[in-house]
């Protein structure tokens, strides 16, 4: 099947025009469209996976040594799309995915389709709705359009390999979210759309410019670049030849740094990395339930996924040389994001920090420039977008029951809603890392590969696993156990048909991938390996020889090696 | 690869053992209610106790086949767990299987301590309607595979999926009666604690992967997997390695701030040992952890789950051996625990506290052992506790069902004749624990202290550890008997309706029979040559621990002074033991003989002040909550004031800034600029423009960004060409 990848990113966006097409007299369609067009899309997503050639890597010395070539499988990529778009800009419709991109479109897809099933309860959450259970429904005609949209945008970021695409896509993303907490969310609704809005947008406009710079300073090195049909081209958007068959002209190591810096807090924005993740706990807290689960299961990933795609893949240098400041970062969004998370008494706001925290492994695995810890960390971004996703469905499930999050107003719950409690000890287990479930493959592979380049942030960020353990513990004790304390919640029903529909796929994958992770491990190393060497490279290193290069060997010598 | 050394037998059926309890898991963690419900508890509990039970023929085979292949491993490889394809030199660890002489020791205790604590299960919990009975039995079906995941992983971290899952089960026991909050809070406390110890553990492996397997590239200036080979952190793999000369020259060469990274290694993995062994400092989880059903306290708390710190060290007798300082750390740690728990058994009134705190002196004997480099004596402890300590923990549990749920000595008393087997199986078991000749305790405690005082691998003289794992011997004496006194001697103290209705299920009188007999019988496997005996238990183990036997030193097998060389100095010690055992026998004779003390007279008879400091535990639990708890608590709101204060109060300010910028820019393009359009200006002010737009509602302006960002471009490209 040839286009699948487009099929894939715009069959959400046909089931939005359809639904916008149909009358409002037949609103009854409008979800089943939403989930049968991500259902398909979820489907194609696995096939595009199983048909993946795990194997393919790029050569990129000889890539380096031969000029660019239109030929994508070179470049490690499959499924390749490539047209024109704007021939003025060498604006090109690229997609196309690769070792590092695919698990993040399955995960997309996945996450898509659970998010719309979980919405066919949407409603306006402020309203006291006594018999909630039974599924009010607001606004659908907009509702499901613009989740579909936002479906199709982020997978759009995922596959796209054109910088303009990519970024046409991102920008996107912010419509459709927006709206959805805008709209949909709680009582403090606006400020958190806003504030998502334009943080998300500064760090836009902090890619904006360094994409412009890029497209006019990147110099080919084979004297020009080729556009889809083969015409020759002096600028381009295109990433892979960015990456591999390009210079920057007049530029220093140092404006390659500014660069990476400009991309990398943008990026940073996304993930949420401390300093700028305040708006993260604000937009979950307000947003609807299937809105915080494509929030966290997806869109942060697309802050690190970013990060490996453009800082890494097209500035190894500056890359090799921020190496411990991004784990430094990583290890500040584990404990702190950890110790946050312990103090709230609002249920989801908890489950936002820990988000946060969880996301920190992501950061210091990717630092370690190890096969174990940057695969470890691709990992740990699927697992965290499956096991949060399962948290925040389940914090959806209490509220839409007692329409509060405060964790010291509940207790007892295991006696009302066993079935809840072993849905929730499930997922927060392995939120937690617990062994044999995936979120501790991924751990480990991050701690075992991080230990190797910087020991001592490492020592430190383990101890994210004592302060894990502590807030989940704590959480289950203060919501779960204990004397009920409310008795009117007994009338609580435990979970019905479609909580149990969005919850068991994800159960079942987190528990397999915990005794099995093989396949996923495999998919994505080959093009680990790749990005790994080329920011290890002796050309890469060697330029090393600024005098920050210095000082950051110093530090390193005397924080990692101590 | 470098496991030539270490000869491996492929075998299919190793994982039947982890496989079959956790099926029965699923069975009655799914369905159990329904079970229950329609077909009857029958179904469950045999559901339970048939898993557990093939795990337990499966184990025999594997004993079997283990005593047929002294020097060999089975092996059952499942799949690669996690691994690398196509990624040269990386980490590469296998889901599979092993059993050396060591893994069936554990195998056989494990499954068959296990299996007759299910049996006694079904007695003990077969009034409970509250709380599911299916979900005891899945809970122990569970704690059964994670613990024999944990005796059976190849590598160390399948171990860990064990040692985790142990914990995890632990939790789920403990807090068995969940709307209890106390104690619900108990085995949250187990679990935390128990996680402080693993970060021990997870830093311990790293840094052995590390030090095993990485070496710094000098092109990349970064540590990475430059080895030959694929580490694989299985335990073969790492003796082996261990075993070349070359990598453990290279590997003892290491250093770590001035430590060797062998001796960090073993301290590192040994915290882990304290967190789930129950040693100074984090035992403190243990005895709370006796909020939990009884047999549970006598499967998790006693027989198995505590001592896979015990086990993991034997397991890592190759990296213990090459650092005395580490097996000091062990050995001392253990010893400091063995009596400073002891003591503090001596005046606890709760039955179940009393055999917690026992545990954990116990603990600390076997902690001696291995710590000492008498591995073997170590397990051997570990195998006739847990047959002393479930009986023990089996017989209290009896006590407390038959008294309905009195388990203070307070109500208890004068038991001997109203409840026979238990009082007879507990007398057996005391007498195991306290070391009266014959007993399992006695050939398993003595050879401990035997080797405590003439181990010459330590940093220390080794009759120090010896004083400690001494005095502490004559407390567990005392604290045993007063306890046994306490309970079945004098006048019962329960009440009429209680005393009426005391009786015994012949479903636990059963298995406390068993177990009764073994802790008689169940030394003589080990009968140390001084005594007569050939020491089968240490020579079936030998195969397991002979890499590392060049390293361990006895001052009698090397004829350090006269004293040890001869089977004197062994003799002498045993007969100063005998001497501490009657004392401390005749001195609980005759205080607690046919007398009830309440702890106000015991106060009295020992003086205010020390029992008052003794009885509260040394107030370790208020100091840690004080010190520990409390300030990372406070230390947590801070970090949510500083969160909301400052960081998100940046955020906000900034806004207010921008707002306020462009409310002045609005002024000052009405008032001065007057329609001149000002670009510049636009470009800078642009985000607070937004923002006011955006607060009025108006989002659509946000295409104007990207226009925006499209209109830049096409200047800049103007511009340029």
């Amino acid at each position: 099947m040839s286009h699948i990848l487009s099929w894939i990113t715009f069959l959400p966006l046909l089931g939005a025009v359809l639904i916008l097409l149909i009358p409002k007299s037949k609103s009854g369609s409008y979800k089943y469209i939403a989930v049968f067009s991500t259902f398909l899309s979820l489907v194609l997503a696995i096939w595009l996976w199983v048909g993946f050639d795990k194997g393919l890597a790029p050569n990129i010395a000889q890539l380096r040594a031969s000029g660019p070539s239109l030929d994508m499988k070179a470049y490690g990529i499959q499924f390749v799309e490539r047209y024109v778009w704007i021939r003025a800009f060498n604006i090109e419709y690229f997609i196309g995915v690769d070792g590092i991109s695919i698990l993040m479109v399955v995960l997309s897809a996945l996450v898509s389709f659970i998010a719309v099933f979980a919405s066919f309860l949407v409603k306006k959450p402020v309203e006291p709705i006594h018999n909630s259970l039974a599924g009010i429904q607001y606004k659908e005609r907009a509702y499901y359009p613009l989740i579909l949209l936002l479906s199709t945008s982020m997978m759009g970021v995922f596959v796209a390999l054109d910088f303009f695409l990519f970024y046409v896509f991102w920008e996107l993303m912010l419509l459709p979210m927006y709206f959805l907490i805008g709209i949909w969310g709680g009582p403090r609704k606006e400020y958190a759309a806003i504030k998502f809005f334009l943080y998300t947008l500064l760090g836009s406009v902090l890619m904006l410019l360094s994409m412009i710079y890029m497209y006019f300073f990147a110099v080919p090195t084979h004297g020009t670049f080729l556009l889809a049909d083969g015409s020759h081209a002096t600028h381009t958007f295109n990433l892979m030849y960015l990456a591999y068959n390009a210079h920057f002209k007049w530029v220093s190591f140092v404006t390659a740094k500014l660069l990476w810096v400009l991309l990398f807090i943008g990026f940073a924005i996304k993930i949420p990395m401390f300093p700028f993740h305040t708006w993260l706990p604000d937009a979950h807290v307000q947003a609807p339930t299937p809105v915080s689960v494509i929030l966290a299961g997806v869109l942060l990933k697309m802050g690190t996924y970013g990060i490996f795609r453009m800082n890494f893949m097209i500035f190894p240098h500056a890359t090799y040389w921020a190496g411990t400041i991004i784990a430094v970062f990583g290890m500040i969004n584990i404990v702190y994001g950890a110790l946050v998370a312990m103090a709230q008494r609002d249920f989801k706001s908890m489950v936002a920090y820990s988000s946060i925290s969880h996301m920190g492994y992501v950061l210091l695995g990717m630092s370690s420039f190890t096969i174990e810890g940057m695969d470890g960390a691709m990992f740990q971004m699927f697992n965290h977008g499956t096991i949060t996703s399962m948290m925040f469905l389940l914090v959806g499930v209490i509220y839409d029951r007692a329409h509060h999050r405060d964790m010291e107003n509940f207790g007892g719950l295991a006696r009302l809603m066993p079935v809840y409690t072993a849905f929730a000890a499930f997922a927060f287990m392995a939120a937690l890392g617990l062994p044999g479930l995936s979120g501790f493959i991924s751990e480990v592979l991050v701690f075992l590969g991080s230990f190797q380049a910087h020991r001592v942030i490492t020592m430190v960020s383990m101890s994210g696993v004592v302060l894990g353990a502590a807030y989940v513990l704590w959480m289950i004790h203060r919501v779960f156990l204990g004397p009920v304390k409310h008795e009117e919640y007994a009338k609580f029903s435990d979970l019905n048909w479609r909580e149990w529909t969005t919850l068991v796929p994800l159960m079942i994958i987190v528990a397999t991938l915990g005794v099995y992770p093989l396949p996923v491990l495999h998919s994505m190393t080959a093009s680990i390996s790749a990005l790994r060497s080329n920011i290890l490279a002796p050309h890469t290193v060697h330029a090393m020889s600024t005098g920050l290069h210095a000082v950051s060997q110093i530090v390193k010598t005397t924080v990692g090696a101590g | 690869m470098h496991e030539a050394a270490i000869k491996t037998i492929h075998v299919s059926y190793l994982w039947l053992m982890p496989a079959m309890p956790l099926l029965g898991f699923l069975i009655n963690g799914i369905l159990g209610k329904k079970l229950e419900q329609k077909l009857g508890r029958w179904v469950v509990h045999s559901t339970a106790i048939g898993a557990v039970a093939v795990s337990f023929v499966v184990a025999c085979i594997t004993f079997a086949s283990n005593i047929a292949h002294p020097h060999a491993v089975l092996v059952t490889r499942l799949w690669d767990w996690i691994a690398f394809p196509g990624a040269a030199h990386t980490l590469h660890v296998d889901l599979a299987f092993a059993s050396d002489r060591l893994t069936s020791v554990m195998l056989m205790v494990v499954t068959g301590v296990g299996l007759l604590i299910h049996i006694f299960s079904t007695g003990y919990m077969a009034s409970e309607d509250h709380y599911g009975y299916w979900r005891f039995f899945a809970f122990m079906n569970l704690f059964m595979f994670a613990m024999l995941t944990l005796v059976l992983g190849d590598s160390i971290l399948l171990m860990f999926v064990g040692w985790e899952g142990v914990g995890l089960c632990s939790y789920l026991l403990i807090g068995y009666y969940y709307q209890d909050r106390e104690k619900a809070a108990a085995g949250m406390k187990a679990f935390v604690v128990n996680r402080i110890g693993d970060f021990g553990f997870i830093v311990g492996f790293s840094l052995l992967l590390w030090s095993l397997v990485g070496t710094w590239d000098q092109v990349s200036g970064l540590y990475h997997y430059q080895a030959a080979f694929s580490p694989t952190l299985t335990f073969r793999n790492i003796d082996a390695l261990m075993a070349d000369a070359t990598f453990r020259n290279a590997f003892l060469a290491k250093h770590v701030l001035g430590v060797p990274v062998v001796t960090l290694i073993g301290i590192l993995l040994f915290v882990g040992a304290t967190g789930k062994s129950a040693q100074i400092p984090l035992y403190v989880w243990l005895p709370d952890a006796m909020a939990g059903p009884t047999p549970v306290s006598a499967l998790i708390h006693a027989a198995t789950m505590v001592t896979a710190g015990v086990y993991m060290i034997a397991r890592l007798n190759f990296i213990y051996a090459y650092s005395p300082a580490a097996m000091t750390v062990v050995a001392v740690v253990g010893g400091l625990t063995a009596l400073y728990a002891a003591t503090i058994g001596l005046f606890q009134t709760d039955i179940k506290k009393v055999l917690a705190y026992s545990t954990i002196s116990q603990l600390g004997y076997m902690f001696i052992g291995v710590g000492v480099g008498a591995f073997s004596a170590g397990i051997m402890h570990l195998m006739t506790h847990a047959f002393f300590k479930a009986t023990l923990f089996l017989g209290a549990g009896s006590v407390i069902i038959g008294m309905h749920h009195r388990q203070d000595m307070k109500d208890l008393g004068g038991l001997k004749g109203l409840m026979k087997s238990t009082f007879w199986t507990f007398l057996f078991a005391t007498f195991a624990i306290s070391g009266i000749p014959g007993t399992a305790g006695f050939f398993s405690k003595d050879e401990i202290l035997w080797k405590a005082f003439d181990t010459n691998n330590l940093l220390i003289p080794g009759w120090i550890v010896w004083l400690l794992g001494f005095i502490g011997a004559g407390f567990t004496v005392f604290y045993m008997f007063r306890l046994v006194f306490q309970t079945f001697y004098g006048e019962p103290r329960a009440d009429e309706h209680t005393l009426e209705h005391v009786h015994e299920d012949w479903r636990m009188t059963s298995v406390l029979w068993v177990l009764g007999i073994l802790s008689l019988i169940g030394g003589y496997v080990g009968v140390s040559k001084s005594l007569g005996g050939s020491n089968r238990f240490e020579h079936y183990l030998e195969p397991v621990f002979e890499r590392s036997a060049a390293q361990i030193h006895f001052l009698s097998e090397e004829g350090g002074h006269g004293f040890m060389h001869s089977m004197g100095g062994e003799y002498t010690l045993m007969g100063l033991t005998l001497l501490l055992i009657a004392v401390a026998i005749w001195l609980a004779w005759k205080i607690y003989y046919n007398k009830y003390r309440t702890p106000e007279q015991e106060a009295e008879m020992y003086g205010k002040g020390l029992h008052r400091l003794v009885f509260n535990k040394y107030y370790i639990d208020e100091i840690y909550f004080k010190f520990v708890v409390n300030p990372l608590l406070a230390f947590t709101r801070a970090c949510k004031w500083f969160d909301h204060w400052v960081v998100d109060g940046a955020v906000n300010g900034a806004a207010w800034l921008t707002k306020f910028f462009a409310w002045l820019d609005g002024g000052i393009d009405a008032v001065f600029v007057d329609g001149l359009v000002n670009l510049s200006a636009h470009a800078t002010l642009g985000l607070g423009r937004q923002f006011r737009k955006l607060q009025a509602g108006r989002i659509q302006q946000y295409i104007v960004v990207l226009a925006t960002g499209l209109s830049i471009l096409v200047i800049v490209a103007f511009l340029l060409k």
